[in-house]
């Protein structure tokens, strides 16, 4: 059997010096397997046997950069001088200069690796909420990840994730493929009690199961005829595990015959959008990309943070191309669990610290414009005198994007996000009317 | 025959709750000494004599017999001491700090702390699969979830090994309170739970990182280890249990939490007390030696009075007078003795050996007699295991089975001898239950909510296809380091923090056969011949050498 085992997701948080290929490629991989899973959609009976009670589209799809992304250097404030003075190295260079700044309002400017996504905040639905981050002060990944798809920062026990209860919110049965996840487990932000179709892939994705030869399965399908929870796992597992290989196989044949391109992750987000386009019972889908650890050699316009942001830029705003009539119902959040220190450290890089820049993307986005109240970067005004301060709660923006576009009730949001702090203002206006 | 068939109901009962199902030979082992007398040897497994040759293999395992202070030495000092060289060659000048070194070093280094988590796993595993203490074996991987720690997070990879042989392991069956003090006075635990760096504001040792209050393991103490999550306790107990609890840690860092008892003028003077500036538990040794400094725990844990709330306090409605780490122990039979912690226990007790929902009756028995025995962990078991409630045949094969007991139990079942448990770990991990890496406090949960899903059961019969037709590579050790060669580069995997998963590579070994196909006419006899019509029908249907995987697969082995 050479199934696989490697965990993607593993030590996106510890590797100071994390593998930009690698990452991406996990990445890659991922969108693989969600569009591969597309398929599945397809299938007349258990996956399709599935009951929403609305017939809306709107839909939600939540990308974790799990190390914490420099939010500075994303999207970058060149209006104030600290920024240059704390950053000697590793600063982008400003509007104008080669390599330098997009600049997006006169006071912030993306970092150029995301030019790809000026189409989408010319265009107004692409978004920013900076200064935005965790109440909770820890500089712990372990436990700022944990929080942030709790959804309780703060409270170490709930066991559920913030985007399963949201799911869990809608009346009505939940059909196995409204949640979509990618990696070997079910991660926090998706446990929960409402079913997450979970694709258990690593490494050797395409690599066949025992369960995939004919005869195993013939086997196996004589024990398992109950109507048990069983059983009925194990044919829902079935139909899933068929779909999947075969859409598998369909896209190996393509890559073989077009030579994959190293810019593949935007044919990746492409399929992305077909499975959309082909299940509209897809409320919710998640993916996680790591390497945003930057402790050492960050870079600036070159180097490894741009390395990351590059792909990451081209395959959203792919995304948002080849999702065609359906941007106009989707939310794409980037969210990351703080920020880092706004000086550089002494090895080129930046340590753990506190507020980030939350990213919000989408049709029914009123974007073109950085949200957020920012505190500014004077000493006095920075987090215990070296981070970004948190002047909005990230349950704020993700409140307002299930109450504006997912038409969530406040009793809805308050089974999402149990004892959320009171609206600020600060992204109001978030979401079109 | 009826009586017959209820009688192999009750020895594969007892088999699959306490143990991890049947070795070969155990079924008939059972049927002659009855399911009773089986529970009551489980009960009291010094009675149990360990094969030789699984003793010496436990044996071998040299860092499973190291103290945590043994451990940081051999495991953590060299990336500390690559830390110092560099920069002390470079003088003052931080930019012409040799990262290359410390790089080096620390590369090496983990590929060591590595070998330390496997060799963890390995002894559990080797325990769980062949020990003939099964209910040890349990029990030990029950009170381990209980009293959970992240082996990903810092040092906790080279101590969680230490903590589940010292802390756990020796107190499954004895009284509560000395689990709980096990675990409190371990540095995994400290470290995990951030005590380590809860401090008294404005104390002579507040310092650096070491400057508040953190409240984290008294939370946890009190809802995950004690007195559950509705067990009467306020905010503000927790905070008065956070201040009985500061001090309560690891030896001093080197250059933080300085100040107080042990920072004295002189001690750079002393041999070897530079040494001891750059590694804290060098300069805890000296401490060990030099008279009037406080008493430091030989297992590596220490309590820095320098730190400490000396203040009277109130915890749950008990006065606690200040006067240092007896506080804590105060508190610790406070939270122990309590009737909340009694009610706790035994429902997870009875989730676990009983059912997903367990009878509220039975709970309250058992938690009766946990408080009559003052808990004693053993008679709070002997009420569950002679209880109605236990031996109802609703009861029977009622759990669905976690990752850990599939696995284990499928091996238990093939009776094949195991000398690569990477293929086990990887399984246990692809389903979501690495071995030592739940990241959160509480564990991982035994319901069949938690694990029953989709993919999960095409995994679980992969695995069977797997196993069942001997094409694991179990039976070669792939670990050359084992030999004294060099160092074979693992994959840089084992996340600090954030991944929640220890990551033990699917890697076969690329010599020699990998197993012995299971056969399956024995298979089935080391189950007890005992299938539902639908599984003997299908294994009948199919050719041989898909007997065995079928087996493996059957829902009734889903179960336990």
């Amino acid at each position: 059997m050479k199934q696989n085992f490697q965990n993607t997701n593993a030590c996106i948080a510890c590797n100071p010096r994390p593998a930009t290929a690698l990452s991406r490629r996990a990445f890659l991989r991922r969108a693989a397997v969600l569009s591969a899973s597309g398929i599945v959609l397809l299938s007349p009976h258990a996956w399709a046997a599935r009951s929403l009670e609305t017939d809306s589209k709107r839909r939600l799809i939540v990308v974790f950069l799990r190390g914490a992304v420099d939010g500075l250097n994303v999207v970058v404030p060149h209006g104030e001088p600290a920024y240059y003075d704390a950053r000697p190295t590793i600063a982008i260079g400003r509007i104008g200069a080669s390599d330098g700044l997009i600049d997006l309002d006169g006071h912030f400017g993306l970092h150029p690796a995301l030019a790809p996504m000026q189409t989408q905040w010319r265009d107004g639905t692409l978004a920013f909420v900076h200064a935005c981050g965790s109440p909770d002060p820890t500089r712990s990944h372990f436990d700022a990840q944990d929080f942030m798809e709790s959804g309780t920062p703060g409270v170490r026990t709930t066991q559920d994730g913030w985007l399963n209860r949201s799911l869990a919110a809608i009346p009505g049965t939940h059909g196995p493929t409204e949640a979509l996840s990618l990696g070997p487990t079910v991660p926090r932000i998706l446990s929960g009690k409402v079913p997450v179709a979970n694709i258990a892939l690593g490494r050797a994705a395409e690599r066949p199961m025992p369960m995939d030869r004919p005869v195993i399965e013939a086997a196996f399908d004589k024990m398992y005829v109950g109507n048990d929870s069983i059983s009925r796992a194990y044919r829902d597992g079935r139909q899933a595990r068929m779909r999947l290989i075969g859409e598998l196989t369909q896209d190996m044949t393509e890559a073989n015959a077009g030579a994959p391109s190293p810019q593949g992750f935007s044919d990746d987000t492409d399929r992305l959008a077909r499975l959309i386009g082909r299940d509209p019972t897809i409320r919710v889908a998640f993916m996680a990309l790591g390497g945003w650890d930057t402790h050492v050699s960050e870079g600036a316009a070159q180097g490894q943070l741009a390395g990351h942001l590059k792909p990451l830029g081209e395959g959203l705003a792919s995304l948002a191309k080849s999702l065609g009539p359906n941007y106009q119902d989707t939310v794409i959040l980037v969210i990351s669990e703080f920020g880092r220190t706004m000086h550089e450290n002494g090895n080129g890089g930046t340590d753990h610290g506190h507020g980030n820049v939350m990213w919000v993307m989408g049709g029914p986005v009123k974007g073109g414009k950085v949200y957020g109240k920012w505190p500014g970067l004077s000493t006095a005004s920075l987090y215990q005198e070296r981070d970004l301060a948190v002047t909005t709660d990230f349950r704020e923006p993700i409140a307002t994007v299930l109450r504006s576009h997912m038409q969530f009730t406040d009793a809805q949001l308050d089974r999402v996000f149990p004892g959320r702090p009171r609206s600020s203002g600060n992204v109001d206006g978030l979401i079109k009317a | 025959m009826v009586g017959e068939e209820s009688k192999q109901d009750r020895i594969l009962h007892v088999l699959n709750r306490l143990a991890f199902g049947p070795r070969p030979g155990e079924f008939e082992h059972v049927s002659a000494i009855g399911p009773e007398r089986y529970v009551q040897e489980q009960l009291h497994p010094e009675s149990i004599s360990i094969p030789g040759d699984l003793s010496r293999r436990v044996n071998d395992l040299h860092t499973l017999h190291m103290n945590p202070i043994a451990l940081f030495i051999e495991y953590q000092r060299p990336i500390n001491l690559a830390r110092k060289d560099a920069k002390s060659d470079a003088g003052g000048d931080k930019a012409s700090i040799d990262k290359t070194s410390i790089k080096d070093a620390t590369k090496d280094a983990r590929i060591q702390q590595r070998v330390v988590m496997r060799e963890a796993v390995e002894a559990r595993m080797m325990r769980a699969i062949e020990g003939p203490r099964q209910l040890q074996e349990v029990m030990t991987a029950f009170w381990f979830n209980h009293f959970n720690v992240f082996a990903g997070k810092g040092l906790d990879l080279i101590w969680t090994g230490a903590f589940e042989e010292t802390a756990i392991r020796p107190h499954t069956f004895g009284k509560f309170r000395t689990l709980l003090g096990a675990t409190a006075h371990h540095p995994a635990m400290m470290f995990y739970l951030d005590n380590w760096q809860n401090t008294n504001p404005g104390s002579p040792g507040s310092k650096g990182k070491f400057e508040g209050i953190n409240e984290n393991y008294a939370r946890e103490l009190m809802e995950l280890h004690t007195l559950g999550v509705n067990g009467g306790y306020s905010q503000a107990d927790v905070i008065a249990l956070a201040h009985i609890l500061t001090g309560w840690g690891l030896p001093k860092p080197a250059g933080g939490g300085g100040g107080g008892t042990n920072r004295r003028p002189g001690a750079a003077g002393m041999p070897g007390a530079e040494m001891a500036g750059m590694f804290p538990f060098m300069r805890r040794r000296q401490n060990l030696m030099r008279p009037g400094i406080a008493a430091v725990d030989p297992s590596g844990f220490y309590f820095d009075e320098s730190r400490h709330d000396f203040s009277n306090k109130t915890l749950l409605g008990h006065q606690i007078e200040g006067g240092g780490i007896d506080e804590g122990e105060h508190a610790l039979d406070i939270l122990a003795r309590s009737p909340a912690t009694a009610k706790h226990l035994s429902f997870k007790l009875a989730q676990y050996f009983v059912a997903d929902d367990p009878p509220k009756a039975l709970v309250e028995r058992m938690a009766q007699r946990y408080l009559a025995t003052d808990g004693e962990t053993r008679a709070v078991l002997e009420t569950m295991f002679t209880s109605a409630e236990f031996w109802d045949p609703r009861n029977y094969g009622a759990k669905f089975k976690t990752p850990y007991e599939y696995v284990v139990s499928c091996v238990r079942a093939t009776g094949v001898p195991i000398r690569n448990y990477r293929p086990l770990y990887g399984t246990m991990q692809i389903l979501g239950m690495p071995l030592y890496a739940c990241q959160t406090p509480n564990g991982y949960a035994n319901t069949q909510d938690a694990w029953l899903n989709p993919d999960a059961m095409m995994t679980r019969l992969s695995f069977a296809t797997a196993l069942g037709s001997g094409n694991l590579p179990l039976e070669n050790p792939p670990f050359e380091e084992d030999a004294g060669a060099a160092p074979r580069p693992e994959p840089p995997a084992v996340p600090r923090k954030g991944g929640g998963k220890v990551n033990i590579n699917f890697d076969p070994a690329p010599h020699g056969p990998k197993m012995t196909p299971p056969d399956p006419v024995q298979l089935a006899a080391t189950l007890g011949d005992y299938f539902s019509p639908a599984t003997a029908n299908a294994v009948e249907a199919s050719p041989t050498n898909l007997r065995a995987p079928l087996i493996l697969g059957s829902p009734e082995f889903m179960k336990r």
